[in-house]
């Protein structure tokens, strides 16, 4: 028996959440008094694939052919499968990123594995049952979902749970299941990643705004909070369906889901569909002129005045700080 | 082109959540239910594309009879015609192979989904019913195009986006940005009665998961509100109470 962990990399890079998978499926194989092996596909060097075994990972399967090294769920899902039968794995634990959301129902699917996504506690096992916790109509509700399957796909959102260092380390074995050719029909065909800003499904800090800023000219003092929080920009609907920011950082029930330890939401009245998107985050902060904002309702601290004069202040107070 | 879309019953997004039977059931009462938005998306680029090449489009949902109302607003739209599998989306393994299981025999160039409901959020059926159907598939789109039997998806990533192709058939999810939601008009409502609805039995599928209970989450204590003269001490809560900077 065994716990298999999917790492993803990019380029070549393991990110927090990579570490965060680890430690999950450390946690889990305490549990079931088992090992946790990661397997991670693509190009990455040793000294990158060792640190797994830094959070708990005994072992590294390293898949890494010239035609993996861009994202092919469908090989990638034959990988992970395949290798899950052959370490006799009980759980795979990948991260609900966007890939990870690509991969994992794919590998659900093939292992006829029970799948639980973006899992927001550790699973509750005893004997044969097997529940985990998940956030359910759009954070509204948290559902315990009992997983009935003998092998079990559980997939954890990025900044949910802590990683945690172990201090050991993992031998690196080189890995080459064969594939069908027929596992490769997509084809990248070209990657735009933003290089200088944080991304906002992964970011510990996110500062977001909406209608209340009044137009794309006033984003200059978000982004300049951002920068001195080190956070990721967001906000919300209104405000990129009207074309004042891109769509990839509208938050909420038709955007994205962040939780994040510090959400600072400003001009932004609070309607029930933006919470959807923000309301795990750990503190929420609120400015807004107006003190019946619902958003105040669920905000651990608020301000009420205009962003216009709050904003400025907040950003000096920052540096102040960061200063000292 | 023959397309398939994916189309879930999901509660109104301002709805109310309560639970009933000791928190193991969802209570329906007084929830307005509607088709899920992220289906919208996708049923609205179906009937673009389809208007385009000459194409139909079919909705396939999985649910009991009172998921109607919600599989007419989709013909409203401008679905051709409609299945329903007659039968509780008991988990998304289930509802996968049921939708699977109709695609096999019906051969759609393209099978859309919404990238997720918003009531279970899981995001799984897409990839799913790709793997069941050995096709691929692509979870989260923002774009799709389709010339010559190939289809080019733009594909959210973190912090950016990743343009890929495949050739046809292939699953997508979609997201904000493929296309704008249409809203019926009255042509379309009243078209809608008299469009084919399809009732099919479902075929047997054990379901792999289970929700055992549900829970609200913790509410959170009240704000602490700060004079907007003195951010200073916002600043030091967040540092010291926090601990988020
Ligand atoms: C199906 C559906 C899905 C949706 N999905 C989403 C979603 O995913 N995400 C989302 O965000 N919305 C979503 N919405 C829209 C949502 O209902 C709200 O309309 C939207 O969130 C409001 O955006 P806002 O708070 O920026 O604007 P408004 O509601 O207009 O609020 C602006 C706020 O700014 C404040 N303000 C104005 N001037 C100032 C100032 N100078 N200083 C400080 N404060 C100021 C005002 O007091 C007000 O509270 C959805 C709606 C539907 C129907
Ligand atoms: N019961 C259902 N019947 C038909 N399609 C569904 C059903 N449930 C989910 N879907 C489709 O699958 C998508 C993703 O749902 P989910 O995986 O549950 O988040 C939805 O946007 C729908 O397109």
């Amino acid at each position: 028996m065994s716990v298999l962990v999917y790492i993803e990399n990019t380029e070549g890079q393991f990110k927090k959440s990579a570490f965060e998978a680890v430690s999950y499926g450390k946690a889990v194989a305490d549990q079931l008094q088992t090992e946790v092996i990661a397997i991670s596909i693509g190009t990455v060097k040793e000294d990158e694939l060792q640190k797994l075994g830094g959070y708990g990972a005994t072992r590294v399967l390293n898949v890494s052919t010239d035609n993996l090294s861009s994202f092919v769920n469908q090989a990638y899902a034959s990988i992970v499968a395949t290798a899950a039968q052959k370490e006799n794995a009980s759980v795979v634990v990948l991260s609900n990123t966007f890939s990870g959301k690509g991969l994992a129902p794919r590998v659900a699917a093939k292992l006829s594995a029970g799948i639980v996504s973006g899992a927001s506690a550790l699973p509750q096992i005893n004997g044969d049952t097997f529940e985990v916790q998940t956030s359910a109509f759009s954070n509204k509700a948290i559902a315990t979902v009992s997983v009935q399957s003998a092998m079990k796909v559980l997939t954890i959102n990025p900044n949910a749970f802590a990683s945690k260092e172990t201090g050991g380390s993992a031998t690196i074995e080189a890995y080459t299941p064969d594939i069908p050719s027929t596992d490769f029909s997509t084809t990248v065909q070209e990657i735009v990643r933003a290089t200088d800003t944080i991304s906002l499904p992964e970011a510990e800090i996110v500062v977001s705004a909406g209608r209340g800023l009044k137009g794309p000219e006033n984003w200059g003092m978000i982004e300049e909070l951002a920068k001195v929080l080190g956070a990721a920009t967001a906000c919300s609907k209104p405000v990129s369906d009207a074309g004042w920011r891109p769509h990839s950082e509208h938050v909420g029930q038709t955007g994205i889901v962040v939780s994040p330890n510090l959400y600072i939401a400003i001009g932004i009245s609070g309607a029930i569909q933006h919470l959807a998107g923000v309301s795990s985050s750990k503190t929420i902060v609120v400015i807004n002129k107006d003190p019946e904002a619902p958003f105040f309702k669920v905000a651990d601290y608020g301000i009420v005045g205009d962003a216009f004069v709050v904003v400025p202040k907040l950003i000096e107070a920052l540096k102040k700080h960061k200063g000292n | 082109m023959k397309i398939l879309v994916c189309i879930s019953n999901v509660p109104d997004t301002t709805s109310k959540i309560t639970f009933t039977n000791e928190n193991t059931a969802f209570n329906t009462t007084g929830v307005q239910y509607i088709v899920n938005p992220y289906d919208e998306i996708a049923l609205s680029k179906a009937v673009d594309l389809a208007a385009a090449a000459s194409g139909s489009v079919t909705t396939i949902t999985v649910g009991d009879a009172s998921t109607e109302p919600t599989i007419r607003k989709a013909l409203a739209i401008g679905a051709d015609n409609a299945v329903r599998v007659d039968a509780a989306a008991s988990d998304a393994w289930f509802v996968a192979n049921q939708i699977a299981a109709y695609a096999k025999n019906n051969n759609f160039d393209l099978i859309l989904t919404g990238r997720e409901s918003i009531d279970y959020n899981s995001a799984q059926i897409a990839a799913m019913v790709g793997e069941l159907l050995h096709i691929p598939s692509v979870s989260v789109a923002k774009g799709i195009q389709v010339t010559n039997g190939q289809a080019s998806v733009e594909r959210e990533i973190e912090g950016g986006k990743e343009v890929l192709t495949a050739s046809l058939p292939i699953v997508i999810g979609t997201a904000e940005g493929v296309a704008e939601p249409k809203i019926p008009n009255m042509r379309g409502i009243m078209g809608a009665r008299s469009k084919p609805l399809e009732v099919i039995a479902a075929i047997a599928v054990e379901p792999l998961t289970k929700i055992k209970s549900y829970a609200t989450p913790p509410a959170r204590g009240s704000v602490t509100l700060v004079n907007e003269d003195q951010v200073d001490e916002l600043v030091s809560l967040l540092h010291n109470n926090a601990k988020v900077i």
